[in-house]
């Protein structure tokens, strides 16, 4: 099978760790980076790696759209506005990773076949990727009346941006609670936790289901659902075993990142280029089973 | 009565002993405790969930009544005090604090961990576009250095915050602790400084008057200690010693005692005081609102609280992570059936 090229967008430590993710992938071909600072560190990386490098951002790469089908746009939420209308018109696909969220928002083991022919998808948030199947896991056993979570990431890990915008987090994964979880109400909470060495990121969802919890299919369930977040973040594992208290299910989560740019503390932003990562190739696969022969 | 203020008071026992009554308040409780207030004129009395607005939750408790509904009540009944609330950003967010703001709020302070400052620069911009009066409150404060507790302090400052408070949400600080970091801010910030204390090494009122005595003008209390862990400085007593140091609060002694015993003290379940639980809190120095939490997850597990909270303290946790309580206690108790077995 022939690769789908594909481009990064930002060449901030997402865009860098994402290049690295990139070079394994059997289905996608990484050709370019884009970024708008030369100096820049992800941009040097790229440019030592072979990859055609890009400097004046968007406007350069529409100069030269055969370069990439598919866009992953690691920048920012008010930047992205510009970059998914020009890339529209361009007739390309965008992968969205600023909390924008213009298009669907996508969980990919929940709900990315339902979004493979959308131009634009969403990845809510890393909180969001982290918890929301596991709602989504107990949802399919029971009907989730609620669900919280609580992602807590080492401050080390938390950008600039996630910290001057703190609320596009918790609104954007109460969003994906609710639409992509399934839950009828939901909540989000991010905690910054500054202890040295840095701590792995740790989620815990709370969930209420609307009776008695089904404690062994909802654990069967989840376990499933572990083991297919695994697929393509290695690092995700429960904790321990689910808490169960009559309606009241407590999951407990954490994420090691593989360590490729970002350390391994920093599976908040592990899970993001990985599940990016999986979005891409499923829609990929999906371009090409549908190419008419 | 004298009226004028040498030094100001925000009564939190309507959001910080929100943990105490496991975030159990009615509209009833809210309105007759503020009406009681401030009618013995203190200036400030903050209001809201325990974890400030939007933290009603699983992690930290369900509220019995929305928060909105309590503040709505306790600005109905105040003649002169101001009503403030708390915003953890992560927690909180700017359109819940638009809506405290559009229900007759006039002062509000955002709050984050000693070292992340930074999160808190949108909501205290907001804050002041709001038309609010805007505390930065630096909670945790025993677990960073004087210099880094002044960087974050200034940031806060350059957001816009009026006031900036070191809290010590442990009740781990010692009064030398107290006076060396509030004097560094006093000495590099141009905005108020303030000081929460809480009383789990029983140090509350002595912290509160190194406080002043550094420089800090703005101080909480939580009449009848209704705060977390062993509560706060305790109002009525800041009151009645500030009164004998000649230094005036503005607020009326015998009406703040009354409020206390004949307002407060039934609504308790338990009386506030330093038990085995609270004071491990300030000796670990560990967040003071995961003693009911820890206390639970103790007798589920059948294991000490003590050693939960040990734990807890050695892992550097910080304020929020309450989901950290079962997490530990559960280890903890795997690890004792282990060595059983």
């Amino acid at each position: 099978m022939k690769k789908v090229k594909v481009a990064i967008l930002g060449s901030g430590n997402i865009g860098t760790d994402l290049m690295l993710k990139l070079s394994r992938s059997p289905i996608l071909e990484l050709t370019t980076m884009i970024g708008i600072d030369a100096e820049s560190d992800g941009l040097k990386k790229a440019a030592e790696h072979g990859y055609e490098v890009i400097t004046t951002g968007i406007d350069g790469f529409l100069e030269r759209p055969e370069l990439a089908d598919i866009i992953f746009d690691a920048t920012s939420a008010k930047a992205h506005i510009y970059h998914d209308e020009v890339l529209r018109k361009a007739g390309k696909k965008v992968i969205d990773m600023t909390p924008a969220a213009i298009g669907p928002i996508v969980v990919p083991p929940v709900n990315l076949d339902e979004h493979l022919d959308a131009d634009n998808i969403n990845l809510i948030t890393c909180g969001g990727q982290a918890t929301i199947p596991i709602i989504h896991a107990v949802h399919q056993v029971q009907a989730v009346e609620y669900g919280e979570i609580v992602s807590t990431i080492s401050s080390k890990s938390a950008g600039p941006g996630t910290r001057a915008n703190i609320d596009e987090f918790t609104q954007t994964t109460t969003r994906g609670i609710l639409e992509v979880g399934g839950a009828k109400r939901g909540k989000a909470i991010i905690l910054l936790n500054p202890a040295e060495p840095p701590i792995l990121m740790r989620n815990t969802i709370h969930i209420q289901v609307e009776e008695e919890a089904k404690t062994e299919e909802i654990t069967a369930s989840i376990r499933e659902m572990e083991k297919e977040v695994q697929s393509y973040v290695p690092g995700y594992r429960l904790r321990q075993e689910p808490i169960f208290d009559g309606k009241d299910i407590t999951v407990f989560v954490e994420v090691e990142g593989v360590g490729d740019y970002l350390p391994t503390y920093s599976g908040n932003l592990d899970i993001m280029t990985a599940s990016s990562v999986k979005m891409a190739e499923e829609w990929a696969k999906h371009k090409v089973a549908h190419i008419p022969v | 009565m004298n009226s004028k203020r040498d030094i100001i008071l925000t009564e939190v026992a309507l959001r910080d002993g929100s943990h105490a009554v496991r975030h159990q308040f009615t509209v009833d409780q809210v309105k007759s405790i503020a009406k009681g207030l401030d009618d013995a004129n203190v200036p400030y009395i903050e209001v809201s969930h325990g974890d400030g607005l939007g933290g009603s939750s699983m992690q930290y408790g369900l509220s019995l009544t929305n928060e909105m509904e309590l503040i709505e009540a306790a600005v109905a009944e105040v003649k002169q005090a101001k009503i403030a609330v708390l915003l953890i950003p992560g927690i909180g967010t700017m359109p819940q604090l638009k809506e405290a703001a559009g229900l007759g709020v006039k002062m509000a302070r955002v709050a984050t961990h000693v070292t992340e400052a930074d999160v808190s620069a949108q909501h205290i911009a907001y804050a002041k576009e709001l038309g609010l009066e805007t505390v930065g409150f630096l909670m945790m404060s025993h677990m960073a250095s004087p210099k880094k507790l002044l960087e974050q302090a200034k940031l806060m400052e350059s957001y816009g915050a009026d006031t900036v408070y070191v809290v010590d949400s442990a009740g781990a600080l010692l009064p030398h602790q107290v006076k060396e970091r509030i004097a560094l801010l006093k000495e590099h910030l141009t905005a108020n400084i303030g000081f929460h204390a809480h009383n789990n090494l029983s140090l509350a009122m002595a912290n509160t008057l190194a406080a002043m005595e550094a420089g800090a003008t703005r101080i909480d209390g939580s009449i009848r200690c209704l705060g977390a862990g062993a509560g706060n400085t305790q109002t009525e007593v800041a009151v009645a010693v500030l009164d004998k140091m000649n230094i005036h609060t503005g607020i009326d002694l015998y009406k703040i005692m009354d409020v206390a015993e004949d307002l407060v003290a039934p609504i308790l379940e338990t009386p506030q005081e330093i038990t085995r639980g609270s004071l491990v809190l300030g000796y670990a120095g560990v967040y003071s609102s995961f003693y009911l939490h820890a206390q639970k997850a103790a007798e589920r597990f059948g294991i000490d609280s003590r050693s939960i909270l040990i734990e807890l303290g050695k892992r550097e946790v910080v304020g929020g992570q309450e989901d950290m309580i079962m997490d530990v206690a559960a280890e903890l108790s795997k690890r004792r059936a282990e060595v059983a077995v």
